[in-house]
């Protein structure tokens, strides 16, 4: 709590300049010019295009790795024996330990290429639908690809918190629909699924926590470009956490700043999403 | 009132296990009036038989040796104290036990003639012909009442033209009808302990099937919700095989045909003696059945 409030209050102090010279515009502008080094009221800093970036990446990230972690948590509750369920959550647990350097390099050499390729089959035949179009005809480094990766990296996070809340699920309801003859499945579906919504809601918004924050991972994978950039398959994008790596280097002392208020935009979403995570999640195991 | 299905059912109330010929008026409800005559050598051609059934969990032998005929549409109440292995029983003869990890048996559990553990039977199949009532009732709590009465229909993908009645008839005939039609919509969870029993015995007959298991239905609910879940029991055993679980003597005496007296003395349970309800309550053959029904022990 301490040192939340202590980053928090450096964050505030530091970037307290910025929001200060642009207002609301830092948020919702997406031009990133430092202009004159020596004139700071040359600059023009916004990070919306990069806000914008984080969203649409976590949320390819979610709408992948959901149901992905789904069927896990399922198949290690419900189906497999346990001496395999053992290796799958170890294996699991692996997968989140991995840095995400190596996810990302992983993502580039290994990743960008077969995506590089999907993306070009998806474009060819769903082209016409907006968020699928790419007129520049460039692919690779896409939010898709970066998405795609963050998806990978937070399965981990949801399968754990879906696996706890399904292996809660009433076993008087599982025998109920067993006995009322129902398959497996159909008894998952009847009871499990229902039983685990708002858990899942939970872990998911954890995992959409971690997909926000991710820096390394999106840095190797995103072509950082200052454009609003729906179009998931084009590559272009970026995301606030990556932005914040690739100009702290070499950045001038107000941009400085600008980055710090970044930073600071940043922690207040994740913040709030991890909360409402951590709510959720505790309301879920209330029920029970 | 409905004396003509009673007598109906009566003459095919036959028992094979059991030797001796009665001619005794049988209390099994407020409905029944006439004298039955039983002729226990003949074996009644349908319902559901076990055949020196054995159960275990893990290492621990359960249940030891049990052979019981249950006739078609008849009602028995399986009694004994707690521990007895009356509930292991009863999971067996629906395939339930194996859902228990490490839970073997052994034996033969005979369903129209054909043993349900056979290696071609499939299990789902049984239970949707032989349904299962639970001791804490326990309806579906993401559906309504409706959706409840149906579930089993959805879970085995069984199409029905007609949903809104099916859901009358069974609500009907599990004696609920007249308190839930104006709610369908509201949820399972909304209803009374009694109500919530009663809608899980109508959503196991929404599967039509010809046996039911119930475990223990009204020990979670007071006496006047148990006396309405009683009265559905015996209004459905003109047209099913009913086997009842139970703790609480009166209820036995009220609802079966038969009695079924389990005992474990430390060891595994065994079946002591299995009649007629009035002969386990007036003259039964074995001394602890008596102590046990007179509320000596148990």
């Amino acid at each position: 709590m301490v040192v939340l409030a202590a980053i928090g209050g450096f964050l505030l102090y530091r970037g307290f300049e910025i929001f200060k010279d642009f207002g609301f515009s830092f948020i919702t502008g997406s031009k990133w010019d430092i202009g004159n080094a020596e004139d700071t009221s040359t600059a023009i800093l916004g990070i919306g295009a990069m806000l914008f970036g984080s969203v649409i990446t976590a949320i390819i990230a979610v709408v992948i790795s959901v149901p992905f972690a789904v069927a896990t948590a399922l198949l290690i509750e419900f189906y497999v024996p346990k001496w395999f369920k053992t290796i799958l959550i170890s294996v699991l647990d692996l997968v989140a330990a991995l840095p995400s350097v190596v996810f990302g390099i992983w993502g580039y050499a290994v990743l960008l290429p077969l995506v590089e390729n999907w993306s070009k089959t998806i474009e060819h035949y769903l082209g016409w639908i907006p968020i699928f179009n790419v007129p520049s005809g460039i692919f690779g480094r896409s939010p898709f690809l970066a998405g795609l990766l963050l998806g990978l990296m937070i399965v981990p996070i949801i399968t754990s918190v879906a696996r706890e809340v399904y292996s809660q699920a009433p076993r008087d309801l599982i025998d109920a629909a067993s006995a009322l003859g129902g398959t497996r499945w159909g008894a998952l579906r009847a009871v499990v699924l229902p039983f685990g919504r708002s858990g899942l809601v939970g872990g998911t918004m954890l995992g959409l926590g971690r997909a926000l924050g991710e820096t390394v991972a999106v840095y190797l994978t995103l072509n950082l470009v200052f454009q609003v950039n729906f179009k998931i398959l084009a590559s272009a994008g970026g995301n606030v956490a990556s932005l914040i790596a690739t100009k702290f280097g070499e950045a001038t002392e107000y941009e400085l700043k600008a980055l710090m208020a970044a930073g600071l935009v940043l922690f207040l979403v994740t913040l709030l999403v991890n909360f409402g995570a951590t709510i959720i999640v505790n309301k879920s195991r209330k029920i029970v | 009132m409905e004396n003509n299905q009673i007598d109906s059912k009566v003459s095919e109330t036959i028992r094979p296990t059991i030797t001796a010929k009665v001619e005794i008026p049988l209390q099994r409800s407020k409905l029944h009036t006439e004298d039955l005559q039983v002729d226990k050598m003949v074996k009644s051609e349908s319902g559901l038989e076990t055949r020196n059934v054995h159960a275990w969990f893990d290492k621990h032998h359960a249940l030891a040796d049990i052979s019981l005929h249950f006739p078609k549409n008849t009602v028995t109440g399986l009694i004994g104290p707690s521990g007895c292995g009356k509930s292991t029983f009863l999971r067996l003869l629906n395939r339930m036990h194996e859902f228990i990890p490490r839970a073997a048996m052994a034996g033969e559990v005979l369903y129209a003639g054909n043993d349900i553990y056979d290696p071609g039977v499939n299990p789902i199949d049984i239970r949707r012909r032989i349904g299962m009532v639970f001791q804490k009732p326990n309806p579906f709590p993401a559906m309504n009442i409706g959706e409840n009465v149906v579930a089993g229909l959805k879970l085995s993908r069984v199409k029905t033209s007609n949903k809104e009645a099916l859901i009358e008839e069974c609500l009907t005939r599990a004696g609920l009808w007249k308190e839930v039609k104006d709610r369908l919509g509201s949820a399972g969870g909304s209803l009374s302990g009694g109500q919530q029993q009663r809608l899980c015995i109508a959503r196991a007959l929404a599967l039509n099937p010809e046996v039911l298991l119930l475990d223990e239905p009204c020990s979670a609910l007071d006496p006047g919700s148990t006396l309405r879940v009683e009265e559905t029991i015996v209004q459905l055993s003109a047209t099913m095989t009913i086997i009842v679980v139970t703790h609480n003597m009166q209820q036995a005496a009220r609802v079966s045909d038969y009695c079924a007296f389990f005992l474990s003395d430390g060891g595994p349970g065994q079946l002591v003696e299995a009649d007629l309800t009035t002969n386990i309550f007036s003259h039964p053959s074995d001394t602890r059945t008596a102590d046990y029904v007179q509320g000596r022990f148990g």
